[in-house]
């Protein structure tokens, strides 16, 4: 029914209107004299060295790629999840032989070492 | 408006303001559960330092208030009165967004939480996967504060804290599955995602999923209760976090009333991952032995376990009372603690009023497993060293992933275990 997911987006919206009403209102109270010194991205008090938004290890990349691969699979299993008793032995086993593709894959990226952080 | 009070007051009519369409109810269950959930992040917030403290031996806040108790106050004057600063070179939008993306990421799923039959802003039909999805949002927050920050350590704890959370969902969702799986095991042969379903489904059953084919519910919800922790970054995967390496992690550039918002996204985070866990394994609201110790007497029995809680908390305080130093320098922290025993035995004597008792009963129970959980978590933050993050990796993809796969298989295998022997009958007897 549509109307259950209404709450959702008044939730949404009043969270989204109470907490920069607060921060607006908080303006008021606090101080506010920035300077040099203290706009400094922190580091343990030296000047920064080197740009923040530089490059970063290649292994972050394939966490993410295998997440989607992976979660995409459990997105799959949600509906037979549901009509398990009712899909019976059939789509036990067709749910098995997915997994079992997947089993595979996976060996596999453990071999290759896409697993192994190092 | 009256339509929903009729309704609500009736016993045999199950309904939620989500359900009824009353935007107004919503509305106001919607500011309970906000100013419920903001009320228990603060008292979280002394019992986490309080109970932390005793267990490394010292006494935690003691100046604020009779035991530190109004030490939350006293913060939350402070950051109110920081100045709230924007680092030179950050993008500006996307850092003052950030922390309102985890706010709402960690409090719409609280839509569908279900303190009882009746208690939940709305039930929807998909409940859990919201759920699933819409916690996982912060993720998107925390990258955007980290990367926004243009500062090293920021960036470097996002980093971390998203492939740590990316991880750990896949595994969290295998657990998930197996729970669903667990409720369409009954005549009719089909589940449901609806969280008010999975708890009913639970009492038809006449167990907790977490005894169901035992071990195998036991490990799935094990699996959750591992990856929950690394979800919310909390101790001993706190990585994203790690003040010897990171200093503060996604937030070290926040400061002020804005920090203090991703320390609300998280508390809300951990209480709403708690709740999940609640209602798929451990019967939601449902009072232990809802089946087997039926009858008038057993539910008056249970139905005082709300009063008893806060007369034992009474008796606590008041104990503590007696034990404030005698000097006239404690009088008014001891008359402070002693009002404060007075207003825990106030409630309990509200919550002896038999309408009352009943009313709570659900709530109670449902927020008495939330509380067992967060103490876990100060227990765990107390307990374990932090782990190192190839280890914290390895724990995610090689042994929660498979072992979640092959709780899934298995679980699956248990629930047609006549018909698969049905079947091997019959082949065997052509």
């Amino acid at each position: 029914m549509p109307q259950n997911y209404v709450p959702v987006f008044i939730f949404i919206a009043v969270v989204g209107t109470l907490i920069p009403i607060t921060l607006l209102l908080t303006k008021l109270v606090r101080p506010s004299n920035p300077h040099r010194e203290k706009l400094l991205p922190y580091e343990c008090g030296i000047d920064p060295v080197d740009r923040a938004r530089g490059r970063y290890t290649v292994r972050y990349y394939i966490v993410a790629i295998l997440f989607v691969v992976f979660d995409v699979e459990t997105i799959f299993l949600f509906p037979w999840a549901v009509k398990f008793k009712a899909f019976g032995l059939f789509g036990l086993l067709e749910m098995l032989i997915f997994l079992g593709i997947l089993i595979v894959g996976y060996i596999w990226i453990w071999q290759k070492g896409a697993l192994e952080w190092v | 408006m009256p339509g929903f009070i009729t309704n609500y007051l009736d016993k045999n009519v199950h309904v939620t303001p989500g359900q009824y369409g009353s935007p107004f109810w919503a509305l106001v269950y919607i500011l309970l559960v906000f100013g419920g959930v903001s009320l228990a992040v603060v008292c979280m917030n002394w019992l986490e330092r309080k109970i932390l403290a005793h267990m490394q031996v010292r006494l935690g806040p003691m100046r604020v208030g009779p035991h530190g108790l109004l030490q939350p106050i006293a913060d939350a004057i402070k950051l109110i009165l920081k100045e709230d600063i924007v680092p030179e070179g950050a993008d500006s939008f996307v850092f003052l967004l950030a922390p309102l993306i985890i706010l709402v990421a960690g409090f719409s799923v609280y839509c569908v939480i279900p303190f009882g039959p009746t208690h939940a802003i709305t039930d929807m039909n998909i409940g859990i996967l919201f759920m699933l999805g819409v916690s996982s949002l912060g993720v998107l927050g925390i990258v955007m504060a980290g990367w926004a920050s243009n500062s090293h350590y920021p960036l470097i704890g996002a980093l971390r804290s998203s492939a740590q959370m990316v991880s750990y969902e896949v595994a969290m969702g295998l657990a998930v599955i197996s729970a669903v799986l667990m409720t369409s095991l009954n005549p009719a042969g089909t589940g449901t995602l609806s969280m008010i379903g999975i708890v009913q489904a639970q009492y038809a059953q006449h167990t907790w999923f977490i005894f169901k084919f035992f071990p195998l519910g036991f490990i799935a919800f094990f699996i959750f209760a591992v990856a929950m922790v690394a979800e919310t970054n909390r101790a001993p995967f706190d990585l994203p976090e790690a003040e010897s390496e990171l200093t503060a992690g996604f937030h070290t550039e926040y400061s002020g009333l804005r920090w203090s918002l991703f320390m609300l996204g998280e508390y809300a985070a951990m209480i709403s991952v708690s709740s999940i866990a609640i209602t798929l394994w451990l019967g939601g609201w449902m009072r232990p032995f809802p089946n087997l110790l039926q009858g008038p007497t057993w539910d008056l029995a249970f139905s005082l376990f709300p009063a008893l809680t806060f007369f034992g908390l009474a008796a606590m305080t008041f104990y503590s009372t007696m034990r404030m130093p005698k000097h006239p320098y404690f009088r008014i922290q001891t008359i402070g603690l002693g009002a404060f025993g007075g207003v825990f035995v106030l409630i309990a004597l509200i919550l002896l009023i038999p309408r009352v008792r009943d009313g709570v009963q659900d709530v109670y129970w449902f927020v008495a497993k939330i509380a067992v959980f967060l103490y876990l978590y100060i227990w765990y933050r107390g307990t374990f060293p932090r782990y190192r993050f190839d280890q914290l990796m390895r724990v995610g993809w090689k042994v929660l992933l498979p072992l979640g796969i092959g709780v899934l298989m298995a679980t699956g295998i248990m629930g047609l275990r006549t018909e698969i022997w049905d079947f091997v009958h019959r082949l065997v007897h052509i």
